[in-house]
């Protein structure tokens, strides 16, 4: 197991996977999130190759509600 | 004849709207949907958050959100830093990027420095509207309705200035039109298509129009719709009123006078002046 962080919340994870695999257990169409790890954008194209390694910070958004 | 007008450019945008609304604060996604759709809007602004990855079962507002129709304007609302916003900028132009929306390459920036009037924080505005505008960015810039940070954000390249009529949410209409107005002048001098939108504060509807017949080039708001008792017949009102507000700006509106001046011909008119007015 390691431990990342996912939207401010410590999270244990198998192993190091892709962005991609990662998301996998998100009930949300990809194309409605952006994704950061340690505070860089990762471009959808890239989710395949982007790890998400040993205490990375992870950061999922997506759009709401504002003015 | 009437003086007809090419419609508003902000950055690469053309908006067949001069009113962008938010899709905040509403009961629901459908009476959002609605209200949008009775605003005549054709620009509408969204906030990026973290995804509610471990408590989800809620809706997604890009379902109610017509993506066809709709430029979507996202900000940066609720950041307090420069740094913070440029992240919220970046995330928000990614995920308007794989939707394939037009509006990946604009933003409304919002730098806040004070949680209880919401009033921006102009230094780190400043930071943040220049580091995004050399990033790409069309940057729209809120701030207040301060002339001399109005400069300052026009000149670090922003899209647009966007001076607050009043606090975000209060509905306390133009607090300061004078200031208003001074910025309008300021940022339009030897640049008259500059296009300078009065963001925050609408209470009702005169308050658009008179944002329009200062000369503001468009009006951005949310709560006045949103927390109306009525939100979908007040963003129609808003429609309304914005046309209303620009048409009046275009036609001149006539000086104000101190006495009174009889729209009635005073010849031929048959009538005695008891007290000895004179003609």
């Amino acid at each position: 197991m390691i431990s990342i962080t996912v939207n401010g919340r410590d999270v244990n994870i198998e192993h190091p996977m892709s962005v991609r695999e990662l998301l996998e257990t998100v009930e949300v169409p990809p194309n409605y999130l952006a994704v950061e790890v340690n505070a860089e954008v990762v471009a959808r194209e890239a989710y395949g190759e982007q790890m998400v390694n040993e205490g990375d910070d992870v950061e999922v958004v997506t759009l709401v509600g504002g003015g | 004849m009437t003086q007809s007008e090419a419609p508003l450019v902000v950055g690469g945008h053309t908006l067949a709207s001069r009113l962008i609304v938010g899709t905040g604060r509403y009961d629901t996604m459908q009476q959002m949907r609605d209200s949008l759709d009775a605003s005549g809007a054709d620009c509408v602004t969204v906030a990026v958050r973290r995804e509610r990855l471990y408590e989800r079962g809620g809706q997604n507002i890009l379902d109610f959100i017509d993506l066809d129709r709709y430029t979507l304007l996202p900000n940066t609302a609720g950041c307090y830093t420069a740094a913070d916003a440029i992240r919220a900028a970046k995330l928000g132009r990614e995920i308007l990027r794989t939707l394939g929306n037009p509006g990946a390459d604009w933003v409304k920036l919002e730098v806040l420095g004070d949680s209880k009037t919401l009033l921006p924080d102009p230094t780190e505005t400043v930071t943040a509207c220049r580091a995004l505008a050399d990033d790409g960015f069309q940057v729209l810039c809120y701030t207040s309705d301060c002339p001399v940070t109005a400069q300052r954000l026009k000149a670090a390249g922003a899209a647009s200035v966007m001076p607050a009529g009043s606090p975000i949410g209060s509905g306390q209409g133009l607090l300061n039109p004078n200031n208003l107005q001074i910025i309008l002048e300021y940022l339009k001098n030897d640049d008259p298509d500059y296009p300078v939108i009065i963001d925050a504060g609408v209470g009702t509807a005169s308050d658009v129009a008179q944002a329009f017949e200062l000369g503001g080039d468009a009006v951005l708001l949310n709560t006045a719709i949103a927390h109306a008792r009525d939100p979908i017949q007040m963003a129609r009102a808003m429609k309304h009123a914005a046309i209303a507000g620009r048409d009046a700006y275009l036609a001149g509106r006539i000086p104000k006078r101190l006495y009174g001046t009889a729209s009635s011909p005073s010849e031929g008119v048959i009538s005695t002046r008891p007290y000895g007015s004179e003609a």
